[in-house]
């Protein structure tokens, strides 16, 4: 029973927004859940963050990079073409209550899982200080979506084309030095903005929540090739997560362990653009 | 009725030995993923059949969990009606051709057959699988007589051995019945675990396909405990629930250097290979390492599955390291033999104590103590001592991790009012499967820990009657055969 697509497009180069058709799904997501796709007979399962659901339409929405090969096929999945397998919502959801102030720091990609984040915690009463970072203005994702459940909403690029010229980090350390109460931090992005938001925060003392994309195959906690070290305590990021402590997350490990397949991955990758060329010779 | 042992069949017959499959030989078949073994002929089986003495009171059976009628289907198969003795097999078990192939018989029926007193006993085992068989590609499977329905509806959480058995049991009787999967493919760690060379997943797909053929629905990609909750099932219209979710939560050994890259659990290992074909990487896209020097760590059949995938992965070496002895290995005996065979090597008495990595973070050696047997422990079993001072180092690239599971956490997690063992396990009623919560049944290794198949499915079919007489008020319990619960002893 394939999942069929519904809608689909692009939100910044290499960045698809795909809606999904999947009530069941839809109605028992909660902010920081995943779903495991597999795309077709031969592709692999891969976790992706429900970026969004409508319960009245039966649809998520999952945003994502593309990355490799997978991220190639499912970019390649036309609307009204079906996704082989699909299953969720996975992992914990995020713990929302009103904190008072809560920082929700994401970067790239990242923007996507800590949308319905933020706007769960803005429901529960936070005031919500956004800040979005990307390399450049061309690569920033929901903008718009985001400002509407921010009570502050900061924008920062690596290049200075739009907000704060800099990091996120920068901005997240402008805001915590300026004496502002920050209660409760979650940030979503990159592994090593990760790590430098847990960084910057732990002087503080203020609680930092991350989300971890580790790689999996079930999602239910079966293989354990989603472990992650958390205090020194083995966690299967599947089950016991995605979300973590972020002072506590052995970064470099999980580093590590993402690029186990790199090789292969790179492999993988080429082989599909290569086919993709001879499918379309008279293209110059 | 007569207690004697029948006698006047027995004039004096000529030794048969014990008849041998014949097998893909060693070399080739470390370069394939193919079935080992290729089955009895017809000529094969009905030889080996006549060995069975037809005892009036068969101790086989009464080392079968599920209470097959042996010598009757033995008789069957000597007689040339392999149809007939598949059938006969059925009526107790309705996954033979499963059990045939991965089911310990040298721990249950074999054990006790009286031919093995003084010779090897009856090969009990391939000739299931041999009826089992005959009956698959004859293309002439038989539906069982389907009770007319309930109208009662049974939930079943998890495609494994317990699940399907239940499912099979249930379906017979009437009921509605509806599996649940987590993973896209239906079969739980037959599917999953188990490698195509011992268990093919035609062998497999065919029971299932037998299943859903007699009615049973099956929902894939639908994690209880996640996607809809036992509450919720219970909510929706569900008479019972069945919670045969397996032990799903990888062990790992807490030493340095696990979080390698190359260290896997053998969930993840076999999974790779086995579910998503990344053996066949790049034509299937899931990835695995392709170890040249692979150290599995464990005795138990998961270990030996592992080290032969490594070996049809192209290893130049595969190492079973096990901390006790030989005689200590919980694996069958075919599955040890099958992979001494093939090359694997065995570090006997051997602990890791470290996995050591390169500056990329990926496995490249592993530290090992030796071990000596001191007094018996708790399982009975001489428990492994370190020999001080006897540390090595062995040249490894990629290590499994085969010691075991703990219960997957999902449905417990979601059902606040079900009883849990300390381990984490669930409470369930050893004769009944049934849990502390009302109208829920378990059985299989979230119940026991890690175990076989052919227990999973004894339990299975225990929870199937419980679950049936409530729904119906009928009791299906046979009376207990005399010295009918043998497998105690672990």
């Amino acid at each position: 029973m394939g999942r069929k697509v519904v809608h689909k497009e692009q939100l910044a180069p290499n960045v698809i927004r795909m809606l999904v058709e999947a009530p069941e799904i839809a109605k028992k997501h909660r902010a920081g859940q995943f779903i495991v796709l597999r795309i077709n007979e031969t592709g692999e399962r891969i976790p992706l963050t429900v970026a969004d659901a409508d319960v009245v339409k039966g649809t998520i929405t999952l945003i994502f990079q593309v990355v490799g090969k997978t991220t190639m096929l499912l970019r390649d999945v036309p609307v009204g073409g079906e996704i082989l397998d699909l299953v969720g919502p996975l992992g914990t959801p995020t713990h929302v209550e009103n904190f008072g102030t809560a920082a929700c720091v994401c970067g790239g990609i990242g923007t996507a899982p800590l949308y319905p984040i933020a706007k769960a915690l803005k429901q529960a009463g936070n005031k919500v200080i956004s800040i979005v970072g990307a390399q450049k203005a061309s690569l920033l994702i929901l903008e718009e979506e985001m400002q509407a459940v921010s009570s502050v909403l900061h924008i920062s690029t690596d290049d200075g084309s739009k907000g704060f010229h800099g990091l996120v980090t920068d901005v997240l350390k402008k805001i915590l030095d300026s004496g502002e109460k920050v209660d409760y931090i979650i940030a979503i992005g990159p592994l090593p903005m990760m790590k430098a938001v847990a960084n910057t925060t732990r002087p503080y003392g203020v609680r930092t929540m991350v989300s971890l994309n580790s790689i999996m195959i079930d999602g239910t906690g079966m293989c354990g090739g989603c472990r992650v070290m958390v205090d020194g305590q083995r966690k299967f990021t599947c089950v016991d997560g995605p979300e973590f402590d972020g002072h506590q997350v052995d970064f470099d490990n999980l580093g590590a362990r993402l690029k186990t397949y790199r090789e292969m991955e790179e492999r993988s990758r080429k082989e599909y653009e290569e086919h993709l060329c001879r499918l379309q010779p008279a293209a110059s | 009725m007569n207690e004697k042992p029948e006698q006047p069949k027995k004039p004096k017959k000529e030794k048969i030995p014990r008849q041998k499959m014949a097998e893909q030989d060693p070399r080739a078949r470390i370069q394939n993923f193919d079935e080992v073994p290729y089955g009895f002929t017809e000529d094969q089986a009905k030889l080996e059949a006549s060995r069975c003495l037809q005892c009036k009171k068969s101790k086989c059976r009464d080392g079968c969990p599920v209470d097959i009628d042996i010598p009757a289907f033995l008789k069957l198969i000597q007689e040339g009606e392999f149809i007939g003795a598949a059938r006969k097999i059925k009526e107790q078990n309705a996954l033979p051709a499963i059990c045939g192939r991965v089911c310990p018989q040298e721990e249950q029926c074999e054990k006790l057959c009286l031919v093995g007193k003084k010779d090897q006993p009856v090969s009990i085992g391939y000739l299931e699988r041999f009826a089992a068989d005959f009956e698959r590609n004859s293309g002439k499977i038989f539906l069982p007589a389907k009770r007319p329905p309930t109208g009662k509806r049974v939930a079943v959480v998890g495609s494994g051995p317990a699940g399907l058995t239940v499912a099979g049991e249930l379906i017979k009787l009437g009921h509605q019945v509806t599996i649940f999967e987590a993973l896209h493919k239906t079969g739980g760690v037959l599917v999953y675990g188990i490698p195509e060379f011992r268990l093919p997943k035609a062998v497999v797909q065919a029971e299932v396909d037998y299943l859903k053929a007699q009615g049973v629905e099956i929902q894939t990609s639908a994690v209880v405990g996640q996607s809809v909750t036992v509450d919720e099932l219970l909510r929706d219209g569900f008479d019972a629930v069945f919670i045969g979710t397996g032990a799903g939560l990888p062990m790992f050994m807490n030493v340095p250097g696990e979080n390698l890259n190359g260290v896997y659990s053998a969930n993840e290992y076999l999974t790779r290979s086995n579910l998503m074909k990344a053996y066949l990487f790049p034509q299937y896209d899931t990835p695995i390492i392709k170890g040249k020097r692979v150290a599995v760590i464990g005795g138990g059949n998961v270990a030996m599955d592992s080290a032969r995938t490594a070996l049809r992965l192209g290893a130049d070496k595969s190492m079973i390291i096990y901390r006790r002895s030989r005689v200590e290995m919980p694996a069958r005996v075919d599955e040890v033999e099958h992979a001494e065979e093939e090359g694997v090597e065995f570090h006997l008495l051997t602990l890791p104590l470290e996995i050591k990595g390169d500056e990329r973070g990926y496995v490249k050696s592993m530290i090992c103590q030796k071990m000596e047997l001191g007094e018996p422990d708790q399982s009975g079993r001489r428990r492994p001592v370190p020999i001080k001072g006897s540390e090595y180092e062995i040249a490894v690239d990629t290590v499994v991790v085969a010691i075991g599971n703990n219960p997957n956490p999902l449905v417990p997690k979601t059902t606040p009012d079900i009883q849990l063992h300390k381990w984490g396990g669930i409470v369930a009623d050893e004769e009944t499967g049934k849990t502390s919560k009302d109208a829920v049944y378990a059985g299989g290794d979230i119940v026991t820990g890690a175990a076989t198949v052919i227990l999973a499915m004894g339990a299975g079919k225990k929870a199937a009657r419980a679950i049936h007489k409530q729904l119906t008020g009928e009791d299906l319990t046979p009376p207990q055969p005399s010295g009918g619960k043998d497998n105690a002893e672990e």
